[in-house]
């Protein structure tokens, strides 16, 4: 592996991002959406908070983490680049992670727009920008994962609509746990608590930077990120 | 003996249950350029695949410049420079853009890199399109950039799927100057099912066929392993009361064989094509020396009729057409072992396409030969007609319908 070349696939894809309309559609429509769903809220409960800011983001997520991640690895399949991209001098990591950094750069203009929504609050009140820093890093921790999910299912199809559906249902499935917990069997509820993407975020949000809570995510992305190189490799397994 | 730079031991790929290769073995030379010859489906691009470490074979070793495929996949990487089937590129680039990507993730020094695509483009006709979107371009500029692309870091071994395909007549004679030029000091790998492509630029063929390799040689080679000349001839024995070749059919054509192989350089003769009255048979020659004549001769000489003879020179197609058709055999065949083979299938194979692969040079040579053959025939004809006289109507019928055939072979002959 090597950070040149690792970066020079980010490069490239993030090129292919910004050249289509992809990446201005995606960014603009949860720009939109995250932008309404919260200021339809802060003015109703008048407190210069982004908690609720954070809330819908996890739901928010699973829209438009897998619209960013689903062409990663689909695209490539479907148009044969694949054979173009494989045979150059590339370590199946430097692809992996190359596109992840992609396609979190994305993700990472989108959220680094949002910060208009805090600048904007702390005029109208005191905001506690320690708790708003720490809810930005949580966000772009989460985004990771759900990007992680989208990327590792992008790897087993040769189709962006499959891959969309199955990184979907992988991150809703995992936000899921977290809000059916009640319905859940008490001796499952720690496991499945500690598994939802959703819980971990909530303590974030709550403005509290937890080790295990990074520890959580770091470990969806890469657990996500081997399987999907796994994927890759499986073409040269004999 | 120059080093070898590819060699490749009982490859087998399977995908599922559909076996694309089942065990192929060759060797490639340094500075040699290989055309991999095959129909569609023989496993030419998954074998070009295994080389450049895509995907990894059922069973079998791949070596590469000395570095097996499976262990040292960058290496090998590395040494290979690959246009993959249909050219796929990033469309959403520019060429330069790409071409520039590819410098990057090949590492060639940074000093270097605006040199290297300079180069190229010109070799490539690509300076007038470096900032076009690889997408808005068509297929003929997209081949090239796709060959600028494999050439970039100027590598000892190039592999390319079908060099040409998409690229208009006047690109696909640059092209091939090009790989001719690059053969000169690369190794090159190429794969195509154009046949005259292999015969202008390639130095050796291996012709693949259902995964298996079927023929190993140069262009040339290949040709000469089929016999390189034979003549369908046909004849009526003119079966006269009290004439020696009176009998079964069997019997008849081996009188005539016998009488056709004490011809000089004549190697085999062979029933195929007959008609109602008239023996049909395929004679196999050595060596490049026309016949025609002699045949004529032995004809005449034994008071046959000779109703039509038709020069047909073999060529890659023949080869290419005999060894990849349904009886393919199973066993490799090597220049020698194509002999015996050329003479057991060239009478199935041959029967549909009897003329039109004869070369211009032989043209005129051919039309006197015909004409001589003519003359002898009309002269044959004069008896035959006295003979028909009083023969029942029935062979008259014959009669005509024989010299229906010569007609038709006269008009064909012009």
């Amino acid at each position: 592996m090597s950070v040149g070349k690792t970066l020079t696939i980010a490069r490239r894809e993030l090129g292919t991002y910004f050249n289509s309309p992809v990446a201005y559609i995606v960014i603009s429509a949860y720009l939109v959406a995250s932008g309404a769903l919260y200021f339809l809220q802060v003015f109703l409960i008048k407190e210069a908070t982004l908690r609720d800011f954070f809330a819908v983001q996890p739901l928010l997520f699973i829209f438009f983490a897998p619209a960013i991640s689903m062409r990663l690895l689909a695209e490539e399949k479907r148009s044969g680049t694949v054979a173009m991209l494989f045979t150059l001098p590339l370590d199946d990591w430097d692809v992996v992670i190359g596109k992840f950094l992609a396609a979190m750069s994305v993700m990472g203009v989108g959220v680094l727009l949002t910060l208009a929504y805090p600048i904007t609050i702390s005029r109208l009140g005191p905001l506690d920008w320690g708790a708003t820093i720490a809810g930005y890093v949580g966000l772009l921790m989460m985004g990771g994962a759900y990007i992680g999910i989208g990327l590792m299912a992008s790897s087993w199809t040769k189709n962006q609509i499959v891959a969309f559906i199955i990184a979907f249902i992988g991150s809703f499935g995992l936000y899921l746990v977290g809000k059916l917990l009640p319905l859940m069997p008490a001796s499952l509820a720690p496991m499945l608590r500690y598994i939802s993407l959703d819980t971990h975020f909530a303590n974030i949000a709550r403005g509290v930077l937890d080790s295990r809570d990074i520890v959580y995510y770091l470990s969806i992305i890469g657990g996500c990120l081997f399987l999907a190189k796994q994927s890759l490799d499986s073409r040269r397994w004999r | 003996m120059p080093q070898t730079m590819i060699e490749v031991k009982d490859l087998a790929k399977d995908y599922g249950l559909v076996k694309a290769l089942r065990g192929i073995s060759f060797e490639v030379p340094a500075g040699e350029v290989l055309g991999f010859l095959g129909p569609n489906g023989a496993g030419k691009t998954t074998t070009m695949k295994i080389l450049t470490c895509f995907m990894a074979p059922t069973a079998g070793t791949a070596t590469v410049n000395g570095k097996n495929v499976l262990d040292h996949s960058l290496e090998v990487r590395r040494a290979i420079g690959y246009l993959p089937e249909n050219t796929p590129i990033y469309t959403d680039m520019t060429s330069l853009e790409f071409l520039q990507f590819i410098c990057s993730v090949r590492e060639i020094p940074h000093n270097q890199r605006k040199k290297r695509i300079r180069e190229l483009a010109e070799v490539c006709g690509l300076l007038d399109v470096l900032a076009k979107p690889i997408g808005d371009m068509s297929k003929g500029y997209r081949q090239r950039v796709g060959l600028a692309q494999a050439m970039l870091h100027d590598p000892p071994i190039l592999i390319l799927d079908e060099p040409t395909s998409g690229l208009d007549p006047n690109q696909i004679v640059e092209v091939r100057e090009l790989i001719k030029e690059i053969g000169k000091e690369k190794t090159v790998i190429l794969s195509t099912h154009i046949l005259p492509e292999v015969q202008a630029t390639c130095g050796r063929v291996i012709i693949i066929a259902d995964g298996k390799l079927v023929a190993d040689g140069s262009p040339d080679q290949l040709a000469a392993g089929q016999s390189k000349n034979s003549y369908r001839v046909l004849i009526d024995p003119d079966k006269n009361e009290g004439s020696p070749y009176r009998g079964g059919n069997g019997s008849l054509v081996r009188a005539l064989s016998v009488k056709l192989e004490s011809i000089k350089g004549v190697k085999s003769v062979k029933e195929s094509g007959g008609e109602d009255d008239a023996i049909g048979l395929l004679i196999s020659a050595d060596g490049d020396a026309d016949l025609r004549r002699e045949i004529a001769r032995c004809a005449r000489d034994n008071g046959w009729l000779l109703l039509g003879m038709q020069r047909h020179h073999a060529t890659l197609e023949d080869v290419f057409r005999r060894l990849t058709g349904k009886k393919a055999s199973s066993a490799p065949t090597k220049l020698e072992s194509t002999k015996p083979k050329a003479e057991d299938e060239d009478g199935e194979k041959d029967s549909g396409a009897v003329s039109a692969s004869e070369s211009k040079a032989d043209e005129k040579d051919e039309r006197d030969a015909d004409a001589e053959a003519d003359v002898k025939v009309d002269a044959d004809k004069a008896d035959a007609d006295k003979a028909d006289a009083d023969k029942p109507d029935a062979d008259k019928a014959d009669a005509e319908e024989d010299e229906a055939v010569e007609e038709e072979k006269k008009e064909k002959s012009k």
